[in-house]
């Protein structure tokens, strides 16, 4: 049986690499790796996971040095050499080991107005939305988000500003500018126009590349891109 | 803690890379642009003697990579432009390849023209 050679961040903001050896296994994932390590090697171990099935967004690290969802990532697609180096996702801060604190990524889809505001009451008539029109198109190319943060620890604009409000708030916010039911849209354009905003994109399409559900945050960015000039030249933002 | 370069080797990457520092380095050649033309008001005879300047060898060279970085900053720059104003659709890569193409284009051009 082979034996692959893991270096797991430990510690906070500083710390260092500690080396641990996992017996290889077929179909393994990364987070197999992780949850071995922590069950039979090392019980001190931090990190975070709930549905294993890609669904939940919480399992995801830096592994080899770029950002993944652990469980739904093979060890074959991503092994080098024998060896894997795993880390937390970056632009967060560290609590411990391989978990990052969200709440910044969180109050920034709060930030950028990603709830949804109904425009009808309950005495209302259901909303028709025909599933090929135009908008409902826009809306499902990015609705499947599951908020794993790996887009925004991907994106450099996030690094070098803090404010940045990131790829995923702004996808969220972009399907919500396609929802034909809902109210909110000039506000919303006006949350995402600033500095920190979706302005402050430079399309390295990082995020995108990155993205686990193959969503396009770039595509969205470059949407609300369109859309907060049409408001500002309607004089609205 | 912040992404190293195994996070940014991917082609947008690259490009937005090439972008940046074509602008840069275009910008500082601009004052030299400006006070070459500004020597036409002092007389033919400065120009001249600027323009005989630029006839060296190293010069010249200097001038390709000039007009590639020109060439390299203008069609990054209408990529961009195609890619987030018009309708978005899985083109970058294609425009990005499309970019470079036009690059080489305009260096070659140049090159042979010069030759
Ligand atoms: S495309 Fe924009 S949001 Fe996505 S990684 Fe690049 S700078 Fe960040
Ligand atoms: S857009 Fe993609 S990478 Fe970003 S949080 Fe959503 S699922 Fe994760
Ligand atoms: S554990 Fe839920 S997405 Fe990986």
């Amino acid at each position: 049986m082979s034996v692959l050679q893991v270096d797991v961040w430990r510690g906070g903001e500083s710390g260092s690499f500690q080396r641990f050896e996992v017996p290889r296994l077929e179909s393994q994932t990364v987070l197999d790796v992780v949850t071995h390590i922590q069950r039979v090697l090392d019980p001190t171990l931090s990190y975070r996971f709930a549905c294993r099935v890609g669904m939940c967004g919480s399992c995801a690290m830096t592994v080899n040095g770029r950002a993944r969802w652990t469980c739904r990532t093979h060890v074959a697609e991503v092994v080098a050499g024998g060896a894997l180096e795993i880390a937390p996702l970056r632009n967060l801060p560290v609590i411990k080991d391989l978990v990052t604190d969200m709440r910044e990524f969180f109050d920034k889809w709060a930030a950028a107005r990603g709830q949804f505001r109904p425009s009808a009451s309950r005495k209302d008539d259901f909303a028709r939305v025909e599933p090929d029109s135009p908008r409902r198109q826009l809306v499902d190319a990015g609705i499947e988000c599951i908020g794993c943060g790996v887009c925004y620890a991907a994106c450099d604009v996030v690094s070098w500003n803090p404010e940045y409000l990131g790829p995923a708030a702004l996808n969220r916010a972009w399907t919500l500018v396609n929802d034909v039911r809902d109210g909110a849209r000039d506000e919303r354009l006006a949350a995402v126009a600033g500095d920190a905003g979706c302005h402050a994109c430079h399309t390295h399409m990082s995020c995108t590349e990155r993205c686990p559900k193959k969503i396009s945050p770039t595509a969205a960015i470059a949407g609300l891109k369109r859309a907060t000039l049409g408001a500002a030249l309607k004089g609205k933002a | 803690m912040r992404n190293d370069w195994r996070a940014r080797s991917h082609a947008g990457w690259w490009a937005f890379l090439v972008h940046r520092v074509s602008g840069i380095l275009l910008t500082l050649f601009l004052p030299l642009h400006f006070l070459a033309l500004g020597l036409a008001l002092e007389g033919e005879a400065a120009l001249d003697a600027a323009l005989r300047w630029t006839e060296q060898p190293l010069v010249k060279a200097a001038e390709v990579v000039l007009v590639v970085l020109l060439a390299a900053h203008a069609a990054g720059g209408i990529r961009l432009l195609m890619l987030e104003f018009l309708p978005w659709r899985e083109w970058h890569k294609t425009l990005l390849a499309v970019a470079g193409g036009v690059t080489l284009a305009v260096g070659v051009g140049f090159l042979l023209n010069l030759v």
